[in-house]
């Protein structure tokens, strides 16, 4: 089967209960169901998960670098945005 | 129960015991020749993890017939030592893996039979093959989901993919029948409450193969011929072949480990 007849779907695992899915790869499929037999057949073949998402790669709208400096940089010069920024009066002791 | 009695159903339970092995490993075998020749990445590893399910099972059965045997045997006596005429599996598990649809379509047919097969097994009187029969069910049940949605997604899809299955289904249905057909020995295993009764099955096997044919506008094949003789011992040709890949490097490094 050629592979430009079958989309690209982005796969995400969680691998434990509580935790997050993480992207984990990519991979071809027909359609979502298909991508997700493959996504446990190529990615939880070692009890890598719990539950899997696909999402088709065209539907993620992805940031590109050239919008880097808009998008990042401005953050950099504003600590007070972290936490760690403001003194915590010693009653609170650790949070 | 007088000794040789005993000894006759020892004797019988390590046969069926093989036999659940056999019809494991080679259709294993015959998946894992898809490695690398998949019809693309994901679909290859695919077949390449329910290869790897087959043999493990052909394992735990293989291991449990060793075990009855004594004699210091292990599964791999029954794997690599043993010849075409020791084998007594089905004929429909050696046929060569032909095309992508042909073996869709017998994996349809093997996985519709072990989705039954499996769970009376589970109640078996026997508690090892009721274990290995536990273990084994989970494994069907995502082999099932997967021969079901390729056989529709080729029969309900192009001409061409609608063709090849059409041809597949008629090339394979003469080899069903003997799955439900019990010999002697399972017989007697059946009167034990060991063995499953797949005579029984054969309703619901074709009333499941029917429905998902219908789905994947298949036609079910009305042909009359039928091939027995596997559980004999009485194999096609292709059996041998498979037999001397798979057992080469055993036999002429015997003993080898890696």
């Amino acid at each position: 089967m050629p592979l430009e007849n079958l989309e690209l779907f982005e796969v995400f695992v969680r691998s434990k209960r509580g935790l997050d899915h993480k992207h984990v790869g990519s991979l071809h499929a027909e359609d979502s169901q298909h991508a997700l037999d493959y996504a446990r057949d190529c990615y939880t073949r070692r009890s890598e998960g719990v539950s899997i998402w696909v999402v088709k790669s065209s539907d993620v709208i992805a940031s590109q670098e050239d919008d880097n400096e808009g998008f990042f940089d401005p953050s950099e010069d504003k600590p007070y945005r972290h936490a760690t920024y403001y003194p915590l009066p010693k009653e609170v002791g650790n949070m | 129960m007088n000794i040789s009695n005993k000894d006759n159903s020892q004797a019988d339970l390590i046969e069926y015991a093989t036999r659940l092995g056999d019809d494991s490993l080679i259709l294993g075998h015959r998946i894992s020749e898809w490695a690398s020749n998949g019809p693309f990445l994901e679909e290859d590893i695919a077949l390449g993890n329910v290869a790897l399910d087959y043999i493990g099972r052909a394992r735990m059965y293989y291991t449990y017939a060793a075990e009855l045997t004594g004699e210091g045997k292990t599964e791999d006596d029954f794997a690599y030592l043993r010849n075409e005429r020791d084998f007594s599996n089905y004929l429909l598990n050696e046929l060569p893996k032909g095309d992508f649809a042909f073996t869709i379509v017998r994996q349809l047919f093997i996985d519709v039979f072990n989705s039954l097969f499996l769970p009376q097994l589970q109640t078996s009187a026997n508690e090892h093959l009721a274990a290995i029969a536990s273990k084994a069910v989970k494994e069907t049940r995502y082999h099932l989901r997967r021969s079901k949605d390729w056989s529709i997604r080729l029969g309900d899809g192009t001409e061409e993919s609608h063709q090849r299955m059409q041809k597949a289904l008629a090339d394979l249905w003469g080899y069903v029948h003997e799955m439900f057909e019990p010999d002697e020995l399972e017989k007697r295993l059946i009167a034990q409450g060991i063995a499953v009764d797949t005579a029984n099955l054969k309703e619901q096997w074709l009333a499941e193969i029917t429905e998902t044919l219908n789905t994947a506008t298949l036609e079910v094949p009305e042909a009359e011929w039928a091939v027995r003789g596997g559980r004999a011992g009485h194999h096609t040709e292709h059996l041998g072949h498979l037999l001397c890949v798979m057992q080469s490097v055993h036999i002429r490094y015997p003993g080898a480990k890696w």
